[in-house]
């Protein structure tokens, strides 16, 4: 019997010890000291070494001048500006490349991944072999072969390729026609505002319908014409208030128009590519994941196949696609900081860039600001990721 | 019986049989499908002839100097005087023996830990985890044992990405599994940390945390602590992939049923048993697709190192893009034809392999957690 004893029951203080909830404070305890003593060294050290060389540590340089220019800006700036708002001049650049990255990927994406679905044999194949090559490259090699091997391989202004409808390519970068408001645009603003609210309308009073008397409305079709027609309206009436800006060669290099730099369109390129060849294997193993009986009972219900696809298919798979599918958006935002390798001025290359460079002794408190901007969008995301996931869970029974 | 009348009046369709009949089914059933077909058979003419015309018949094959590379296709003399660039970096050439031994070294532990049939396990994963690190670093470093010295500044190319790679891999595989362990721990400050630190680095790009190591880590660090560059970005890349290690484990522990760590307990197992001989063995088995996907992914992120200034593949490739004596117009794609013909070859390779072990897991009747949180 003395073996099936609990051993050091019977001694005080020792026999605390085997008792699981002291047991647990105890090493609760003794982590938390051991992180602590950890935190406590590290800003130690960084306030002697910050001593040492006369650094006093704050956010009051971000009101100092920067001093330096930046390639793009989507608010005002020069080199005489501070440099918090050389900070919102890159945070902003990583938020435009980031939009712009997820539509072009996401297009891109879904396109490659029904593709590989496809019952055609080779079409399948073909979208199987961009996965296979675009998701095995490093993204980083990817934008350099943009960057590098192709966007600086193109003709000066001079021999620029001429693109349709008055748009102009070469090494500087490609140069659209931009469009600019006349007045009375405002007319056709307000008419698409109106558009949609006839379309949000249509919509709820086509479900109550439904709901009470069964009968179906076609409310996309009429929201939709209502969103176009009614906006396509008001700009005839008002005699075409939209002009555009065409760009020209003047000298050396285009003026007007809008200039995509060659640095973005690479990063685009580069992050688009990259991540839709992983956004086509989350819609594949989404569509793949909506069991064959649902299509079946749906067809034996007499659904047509679009309407299959759009009441059946495309809610349950979209429960499967969207939680990878957000994860793969914060990807690309945190990749788009690769920028700093091609020198598009994101909030990476121009804050934790050349800010730090420039000011060398407040090199702790750029890098947290930058991690911090990141460590915010990721938590915004999974924020929604739980909302979501939420309202999406399965209620059964 | 009753239709027998109308079937033998209808007409036979026409006799199609093998490719003839493959055919149409798969590519021609109908107008759109005829289209798409015509349409991707396009663009497949088109990328054999641009990618053949680029590296075979509009290639240069010799010359001395950048000079001779401007037909406007591949610059092969380039790559071959590289090669050795490409593959160790500057390390000295009478030395490049003992990379080579190395890499022996690791494949003598790889392949029989690769091959599911061989057996021994454990002791191969002793092999690799205890024995060649010590090997390798004295190989590599050398300083020891009548080897010169070679300091890691001389370290380059496809070698200080697989050094970085597998290092990251082999530290973040412990760290992981102490952070998933954290993560589903009852102690509430065990799991706050572990979930403050994995969540943090997941939520920052890999590049800030470089920069941290190269900027930050020295002021951490008391002043006469110095620690050599390459060191510092292991580290980092080390923490940094345990944190998607540390989630792809999660998902393993949680494939693991309730009942296995109940009868565990109700056995008298303690804690570190329960976890040791039970949970974990099952768990990682389920995760070992999974961190292969990691492991893809980190040897894809590898190449961030050269913004710190680390010489990795693409950093070799990258600087040989713009060496002055082979300047010319296909340089550059050359030098990143041949870094993205490797790194696809070692990526490929892997997540075949990790598509084979998913199926095998599967066959078994496991519950595979493959989707690596990584990419």
């Amino acid at each position: 019997m003395a073996a099936l004893t609990r051993p050091g029951r019977a001694n005080g203080l020792a026999g605390l010890l085997y008792r699981p909830e002291v047991r647990r404070v105890v090493y609760q305890v003794l982590i938390l000291g051991a992180v602590a003593f950890a935190a406590w060294w590290v800003v130690d050290n960084v306030a002697a070494n910050l001593r040492r060389q006369g650094i006093v540590a704050g956010l009051d340089f971000l009101g100092e001048t920067a001093g330096f220019d930046i390639s793009q800006s989507l608010i005002a700036y020069s080199n005489l500006s501070t440099y918090g708002r050389a900070f919102w001049v890159g945070l902003l650049n990583t938020l435009l490349v980031a939009v712009l990255g997820i539509v072009a990927a996401t297009v891109i994406g879904f396109v490659i991944g029904i593709a590989r679905l496809s019952s055609n044999w080779l079409v399948a194949r073909l979208a199987g072999a961009y996965v296979e090559i675009a998701r095995n490259l490093p993204l980083l090699l990817q934008l350099f072969f943009w960057y590098a091997a192709v966007l600086q391989t193109l003709p000066s202004p001079r021999q620029s390729y001429v693109l349709p409808l008055g748009a102009y390519l070469n090494v500087r970068g490609l140069h659209l026609p931009a469009p600019v408001a006349q007045p009375g645009f405002w007319a056709v603003a307000l008419a698409l505002a109106a558009g949609l609210a006839v379309a949000v309308a249509v919509w709820f009073w086509a479900r109550r319908r439904q709901a009470l008397t069964g009968e179906r409305f076609p409310a996309f079709w009429t929201g939709l014409a209502a969103i176009v027609v009614l906006p396509l309206l008001a700009f005839l009436a008002a005699g075409s208030p939209l002009r555009f800006d065409y760009p020209q060669l003047q000298g050396f290099n285009f003026q007007g128009g809008i200039t995509l730099l060659p640095e973005l369109i690479a990063l685009l390129l580069g992050l688009s590519i990259y991540t839709a060849s992983f956004i086509a294997e989350i819609v594949r193993a989404g569509i793949l994941g909506v069991s064959k009986g649902q299509t079946e009972a749906a067809q034996a219900l007499g659904l047509s196949r679009g309407r299959t696809l759009r009441l059946v298919v495309v809610p349950q798979a979209a429960r499967i696609i969207i939680p990878p599918l957000t994860s793969q958006y914060l990807n690309l935002t945190k990749n788009s900081s690769l920028a700093v390798a091609i020198g598009y001025p994101d909030l990476v290359n121009v804050f934790a860039g050349t800010v730090l460079n420039q000011t060398n002794k407040h090199a702790v408190e750029v890098i947290l600001i930058t991690m911090g901007v990141f460590l915010t969008l990721s938590l915004l995301t999974s924020l929604f990721m739980n909302w979501f996931n939420r309202r999406m869970a399965l209620v059964e029974g | 019986m009753a239709a027998t009348g109308t079937a033998t009046t209808s007409p036979l369709p026409p006799r199609a049989r093998g490719a003839l009949l493959w055919l149409r089914e798969n590519l021609f059933s109908s107008w759109g499908n005829t289209l798409l077909t015509l349409l991707a058979l396009w663009l497949i003419w088109q990328a054999v002839t641009t990618v053949l015309g680029w590296a075979v018949l509009d290639a240069t094959w010799q010359g001395k100097d950048g000079s001779a590379c401007h037909a406007g296709g591949a610059c092969w003399p380039f790559a071959s005087a590289w090669f050795g660039q490409f593959m160790y970096g500057r390390y000295p050439e009478p030395e490049r023996w003992r990379v080579n031994l190395t890499y022996a070294l690791a494949l003598a532990g790889l392949v029989p830990l690769m091959v599911p049939r061989v057996p021994g396990k454990p002791w191969t994963l002793l092999y690799l985890l205890a024995a060649f690190p010590v090997l390798a670093v004295i190989l590599l470093s050398g300083g020891v044992l009548g080897l010169a010295h070679v300091p890691t500044d001389l370290w380059g190319g496809l070698l200080v990405t697989l050094v970085i790679a597998s290092t990251g891999i082999a530290a973040a595989f412990p760290l992981g599994i102490v952070l998933a362990l954290g993560r589903r721990s009852a102690m509430p400050i065990v799991r706050w940390l572990s979930i403050g630190f994995i969540e943090v680095i997941r939520g920052v790009p890999l590049i800030t945390v470089l920069f941290m190591a190269s900027v930050m880590l020295p002021l951490f660090l008391p002043e006469q602590w110095t620690i050599d560059k390459l060191v510092r970005a292991l580290i980092m890349v080390a923490l940094f992939s345990a944190a998607y290690m540390a989630e792809v484990i999660r998902g393993g522990l949680q494939a693991i049923p309730r009942g296995q760590f109940e009868a565990a307990d109700a056995l008298g197992l303690s804690w570190a048993q329960k976890m040791g001989l039970i949970v974990l063995p099952q768990a990682l088995k389920l995760t070992i697709p999974g961190m292969v996907g990691t492991f893809i992914g980190l040897f894809k992120d590898t190449s961030l190192v050269l913004i710190i200034g680390i010489f990795d593949l693409l950093g070799i490739a990258h600087a040989a893009s713009a060496a002055p004596a082979w300047l010319s117009p296909s340089t550059p794609m050359t030098a990143y034809a041949v870094a993205g013909f490797i790194f696809w070859i070692f990526c490929f390779g892997m997540s075949r392999y990790s598509q084979m072990l998913e199926r095998r897991l599967e066959a078994g009747g496991e519950r595979v957690v493959a989707k690596a949180a990584y990419e």
